[in-house]
């Protein structure tokens, strides 16, 4: 008996989180004088309840906006921060921060609060476009075996099944390692590595949301508004787009943000391995990889970087674990 | 159990075939010569490339060459590396043992952390304790393994003085003074990675013990008057573990990328450190033998996933 209580408050908590959830909805147009009259019941939004929902994880709305911060100092930090990251001085060298150099300089005397900035451009488009790449070919391959049946489900549940039990690393520095001067001859340095790295990073990270797509396609398919559909004459490419997909997005836009985490970590892996970016082109795992043989005189080279890296994927952990309590409709918040 | 061994066994041939397959489709569709570097060399007259093209069968179509490449690779024959000049397989046999020492005692570390953790934050739930398990365990997997190790030899290393941050193989001594050195140096490559192993498997096992809790036979547990102890660990803990060795499984690609990045921090002389050292040397055949090696390692591993698996639901192992 003891024992049994202690059960009890999880579904205390959650059987009283329940009628809360429902009640911010439905209680708060009831003010104490327009109780007299009939009025009509506010309509909710399913986006509007969803952000009521997001809103009561405090830890991930905290993560939102220091991540929403990140993003705009990285973005606009440069306009107001105008240091050149390539310049280079002698005199100030392995400086400590300073109201010049807030962040320190290294080796070359280069500012590294420019360079971060810059870094933080980098480290966070590539997270994006290849958290991009991820879920289309995740969302795709999920799709066709979703509403598939027979040989090619199968066939592609074996691919997925493959490239979860690859040895992603070594894979990922083999591929850079054979194309990179390939990529780079034909479209120029910057690009080619941008390319070949948000290609890579994304064409092994889909698995994950195909599988998810294609467990929300099995269920999808069997309920009566895609039957109903299916009834009417549409066609397979209407009943996945305009009915099965946008009910399959919740744990997709989960999965995207928690990918983007993962991105940045393996951008910042590569580079830090040095075949990643090149270091005139300074992305966070760049910058540390620089920092890591400096070490002993000057920390703040990779404690500046290493901590961006750290808040950026922790914010975008929340997030998604605040996101994957909104948009789960099994659970109850 | 031994017919259920060799099923399993049966099934991880076709991820070893697609694995190679992989492996050789990216070596294929490569540009240019992956050994190119011979054939480009001047010291190496025309008719002496030719031989070497012919007997390393460059030439022919591509799936006689993936053949024979497979059958070369089946027999332990790797090739040659083109730097240090031995056996690409004795080059790897004699630094596996480095490797396999630090993921697995790397991994013991992490189940030391996330079995209790997970267990007791469970017993609990929304407990302060399990509110700061959960916390570490969101900060624990968001720091990548190569911060932590420069964070590691920042302070233990350059403010404190009480660890090596260089692995050194050439330790001289005997007896404990020389067992010391070892774990001593052992010590940050492999707390970094259980860490951010234990980090993640807290959670895991936290959600799955979550789970089973709330089902019916763990409250006949309680009403049969069976102390908490013994529910928890004899009848809760078991099933919970079945989620989590899935997990755990699908983890090991993950593993290995972070004993790359841990060997390279710590230099430490495992295959993952000679991976990253022979790309920067354009090292070909001892990077390919090396991601196969890692390959087949994830499928043993996975394969040791499904023995376990096995023993904890015999409802599985005799179907």
């Amino acid at each position: 008996m003891a024992g049994s209580t202690r059960v009890l408050p999880t579904a205390e908590t959650e059987a009283a989180k329940a009628p809360a959830a429902a009640g911010t909805a439905l209680a708060a147009p009831v003010a104490p004088g327009a109780l007299a009259v009939a009025v009509p019941r506010r309509r909710v939004s399913p986006g509007l309840d969803a952000w009521r929902r997001f809103r009561r994880h405090r830890l991930a709305l905290a993560s939102t906006v220091i991540l929403a911060l990140i993003i705009v100092t990285v973005v606009l930090g440069p306009l107001w921060w105008n240091v050149p990251i390539n310049d280079i001085d002698f005199a100030a060298t392995l400086t400590g921060p300073s109201w010049h150099h807030p962040f320190g300089t290294d080796d070359l005397g280069q500012d590294l609060l420019a360079r971060v900035l810059y870094g933080g451009r980098i480290s966070l488009a590539v997270g994006l476009t290849a958290m991009l790449v991820a879920v289309f070919v995740g969302t795709v391959v999920g799709a066709l075996a979703g509403i598939s049946r027979g040989w090619l489900d199968a066939g592609l549940m074996w691919l997925t099944d493959l490239f979860l039990s690859l040895p992603q690393l070594p894979l990922l520095l083999l591929i850079i390692y054979l194309f990179r001067d390939a990529l780079k001859a034909v479209v120029g340095a910057e690009v080619g590595v941008f390319v070949l790295i948000v290609t890579v990073i994304g064409g092994f990270r889909w698995m994950p949301v195909a599988r998810l797509v294609r467990a929300q396609f099995f269920s999808l398919r069997e309920k009566e508004f895609v039957e109903a559909a299916r009834a009417l004459g549409a066609s397979p490419w209407r009943q996945v787009v305009h009915h099965m997909l946008p009910n399959a997005l919740g744990p997709v836009i989960v999965a995207g943000t928690i990918e983007v985490a993962a991105a940045i970590i393996a951008e910042s892996t590569l580079s830090f391995l040095g075949l990643g970016f090149p270091p005139d082109i300074p992305s966070w795992g760049r910058l540390l990889y620089d920092a890591k043989d400096n070490l002993d005189v000057a920390p703040h080279w990779a404690l500046f970087p290493g901590a961006a890296i750290f808040l950026t994927v922790l914010t975008l952990n929340f997030m998604g674990d605040g996101l994957r309590d909104t948009l789960d409709p099994r659970k109850v918040m | 159990m031994g017919r259920y061994l060799l099923r399993r066994l049966l099934i991880a041939i076709p991820s070893v075939i697609g694995i190679s397959i992989v492996l050789f489709a990216v070596l294929a569709l490569a540009p240019g010569d992956p050994f190119g570097d011979m054939a480009t060399s001047p010291d190496i007259p025309p008719e002496v490339r030719e031989a070497l093209r012919v007997q390393f069968g460059l030439d022919d179509p591509i799936p006689v060459r993936y053949m024979h490449w497979f059958v070369a690779m089946l027999h332990g024959d790797w090739g040659f590396s083109f730097v240090s000049r031995i056996d690409v397989s004795r080059l790897i046999l004699e630094r596996v043992p480095t490797t396999l020492a630090v993921i697995g005692s790397s991994q013991i570390l992490a189940l030391l952390i996330a079995l209790p953790v997970g267990i007791f934050a469970a017993a609990r739930p929304y407990s302060i304790f399990d509110q700061l398990a959960t916390a570490f365990a969101f900060i624990g997997f968001s720091l990548p393994t190569f911060f932590t190790g420069l964070l590691f030899i920042l302070l233990f290393s350059i403010e404190l003085h009480w660890l090596p941050f260089v692995y050194r193989t050439d330790i001289g001594g005997s007896g404990w003074p020389w067992v010391w050195e070892h774990v001593r140096q052992a010590i940050m490559p492999v707390a970094v990675l259980g860490l951010f192993q234990g980090a993640s498997w807290t959670r895991y096992v936290r959600s799955a013990m979550l789970d089973v809790i709330r089902l019916d036979y763990v409250t006949t547990a309680r009403a049969k008057g069976l102390s908490e102890r013994t529910v928890l660990l004899k009848h809760v803990v078991r099933n919970a573990l079945i989620p989590v060795v899935t997990l755990v499984a699908l983890q090991m690609p993950a593993v290995f990328g972070g004993a790359i990045i841990t060997e390279q921090i710590f230099r430490v002389p495992g295959i993952g450190s000679l991976l990253i050292n022979s790309i920067l040397a354009n090292d070909t055949p001892v990077v390919m033998g090396v991601t196969f090696v890692f390959a087949c390692l994830v499928i043993l591993f996975n394969l040791l996933a499904d023995l376990i698996y096995g023993w904890l639901d015999p409802r599985i192992a005799y179907r």
